[in-house]
């Protein structure tokens, strides 16, 4: 064997220096997101609107549910109110900064259950064999048939308003696109060739999902969670727009904006503020989930 | 054999030398294509149709063919990785998944495959050292400590540094540097069968040599037997003791190595043995030795798979399909030329 490896001394020795250390994908990943200014702007923004959320309390400068009829529907620019008031008299930005709780929460957290539900359903999906994968994804085409928005409305409009309600059917609204994603992405890999060997070297079925399907299907419903975090943000909000999410006085983007609605015509910046926080968060969520697929795409050289 | 349904701890030699490794008989596999349109019933592609073959310990088999003859089809039915339609595989005196047999899953300890593509066989995102390990751990409930001793050692013996490449990612590596590497995942549970399906096709002619000597050493050092897939005539020339040729699902002729590329029988062989490349300018030949493309598996010639395409087909080549039969000591022909009496005018031509 002492002839072979002296056939390759230039690979070792250029390797040498930081051979102990491999570099992952991930870290490759990681590495990429980096060099692409527009997701780090992006994730600054995400990460900044996140933190006003958080940190609502001592960001906001008054009550959120205080109002006053004597100061109703301030302009932008009012001593003490800089973004003005809204229609009872209450703070735009304290407003619009609790409001981030709630409309964050009630954005992200059906995407959150709507992938444990719906990765491990596409997972089961996409393993198991011709029946199961028929049963699964032909209920999934069901939920297909009616549009997301239709689909979230109808069943809020049946189990009735509230927060809980709306992350109920926004879970249910995204459950099916993500056993899509999931399923698919699981049979591509499952027909690659290290997943046969994993089956050659007789290893049971949990640790061939657990460590050579699973790791291999994750990124890829992560970027998609990711751009439905934008979604569910403005489908969550429309819910409260229509009455069907979060119920007054509780400040929320989109309840704030049909509240606001009503005045568009004395104050239409101020009324337009809660709609602009709205495509902000959703469009950077967006972004980010774009630039994290570009990051992830990476073309191995072989 | 003992009869007794308690399995033999791996790599023991049960039937002693004389036992063949693996005896496969009638291996058989049809998959269902498209379905048809109005009509009754499936197409089936007739991937592996009745093949049989045995193969000595220690012994390194040949199994040669053009694209889509069934050679790898083969090679995944012997693993049970896809489940054959009939036939019996007998490893070692035990038929597989028979009452009294060996189990898939023991089966699988002791064969196991080298892939073609080195790059999607190995996954992704996992290091070297996990790949390697994962056998032992899943498979054997081996330690993580004991399995990562054991990937190292491993990677040793297939001649790549541990301390430079345990710890490295797939797509970090040359072709040649992965290909060990699945040679090294396929060690790892000690199997005594190791089936190579193209492994060294895709590799550099140099790496390819490299690979090569790693495999005989290997061989040599922990007594394997090898089945040796390939469309290399060349290369499966060099490693092989015995040979079988392929052609639509069915062997057409198999024998000692030095018999098939010395005197083959088969007039598909011999065409196949024209198309090799020499390294004789002088003795190059400018005809093509095989015209048009083998006929689709889901429809086959009837008779003689190789009829359309032969040169010497007469009308009872399509009446009736030959038989794998002895022509001299171990060498084995499926052609009715070979048959005396078999209605064909050429009968003992090739003698």
């Amino acid at each position: 064997m002492a002839d072979i490896t002296a056939l390759q001394p230039a690979a070792t020795a250029a390797d040498a220096p930081r051979g102990a250390a491999g570099r992952s994908y991930w870290a490759t990943v990681g590495e990429r997101l980096r060099r692409d200014r527009l997701t780090v702007a992006v994730g600054g923004v995400v990460l900044a609107i996140v933190a006003l959320a958080v940190f609502a309390p001592w960001v906001a400068t008054h009550d959120p549910l205080d109002g006053s009829v004597l100061r109703r529907l301030q302009p932008i620019g009012t001593p003490g109110y800089f973004l003005g008031t809204d229609e009872t008299g209450r703070d735009i930005w304290s407003r619009l900064v609790y409001g981030g709780r709630l409309s964050l929460f009630c954005g992200m957290t059906p995407v959150l259950l709507a992938t444990a539900f719906g990765g491990v359903l596409g997972l089961v999906a996409g393993i198991g064999g011709r029946l199961l994968n028929s049963l699964v994804m032909r209920v999934v085409d069901v939920f297909y048939a009616f549009p997301s928005v239709l689909l979230a409305i109808a069943i809020c409009g049946v189990i009735g308003a509230g927060i809980a309600n709306t992350i109920l059917s926004l879970t249910v609204v995204f459950i099916p696109p993500i056993v899509r994603v999931t399923e698919s992405l699981t049979r591509q890999v499952k027909s690659r060739d290290f997943v046969e060997a994993a089956r050659a070297s007789a290893a049971p079925m949990h640790a061939i999902i657990r460590h050579q399907v699973v790791p291999n299907v994750l990124g890829g419903i992560l970027v998609y969670a990711t751009s439905l975090v934008g979604i569910s943000i403005i489908l969550s909000a429309g819910l409260s727009f229509l009455g069907l999410g979060v119920t007054p006085p509780d400040p929320e983007w989109g309840l704030m904006l049909n509240a606001l609605r009503q005045s568009i015509f004395v104050s239409p910046i101020v009324a337009a503020l809660p709609g602009v926080a709205i495509v902000v968060t959703s469009l950077c969520f967006n972004l980010l989930a774009d630039g994290l697929r570009s990051a992830m795409d990476i073309k191995l050289p072989t | 054999m003992n009869g007794s349904t308690t399995l033999p701890p791996n790599r023991v030699d049960r039937g002693g030398p004389a036992q063949p490794l693996l005896l496969v008989r009638g291996l058989k596999k049809h998959f269902p294509g498209r379905r048809r349109l109005f009509g009754r019933g499936r197409e089936m592609v007739q991937a592996v149709d009745g093949v049989s073959f045995s193969l000595a310990k220690g012994a390194t088999l040949g199994v040669v063919g053009e694209s889509g003859c069934g050679k790898s089809t083969t090679a995944r039915l012997l693993l049970h990785l896809i489940r054959p339609d009939a036939g019996e595989i007998i490893f070692d005196g035990e038929g597989v998944g028979e009452s009294h047999g060996i189990a898939v899953r023991d089966l699988r300890l002791q064969m196991q495959m080298v892939f073609q593509d080195s790059y999607s066989s190995l996954n992704p995102r996992a290091t070297i050292a996990d790949i390697i390990a994962f056998g032992p751990r899943a498979a054997k409930h081996m330690h993580r400590r004991q399995s990562r001793e054991r990937a190292t050692h491993l990677l040793e013996q297939v001649g790549l540094q541990p301390a430079l490449y345990a710890h490295r990612y797939p797509h970090e590596l040359s072709g040649g540097q992965r290909q060990r590497v699945n040679i090294a995942r396929a060690l790892a549970l000690e199997p005594r069968l190791l089936i190579l399906d193209e492994a060294v096709s895709a590799l550099d002619k140099s790496v390819e040599a490299q690979i090569l000597n790693l495999l005989f050493d290997l061989r040599r050092e922990l007594a394997l037997t090898y089945i040796f897939i390939s469309h290399d005539l060349n290369v499966v020339r060099h490693v092989s003791d015995r040979v079988v040729v392929m052609y639509l699902g069915r062997i057409v002729e198999a024998g000692p190595a030095a018999v098939i590329f010395g005197e083959p029988r088969h007039p598909y062989t011999q065409a196949l043995l024209r198309a090799m490349p020499s390294m004789d300018p002088d003795r190059r030949s400018t005809a093509p030795p095989l015209v048009g493309d083998p006929p689709n598996p889901i429809d086959p010639p009837s008779g003689c798979r190789f009829r359309t395409r032969c040169a010497f087909a007469e009308a009872v080549c399509a009446a009736v399909s030959p038989e794998l039969g002895r022509v001299a000591g171990e060498h084995e022909v499926a052609c009715h030329m070979m048959v005396p009496g078999s209605g064909h005018s050429r009968t003992g031509c090739g003698q």
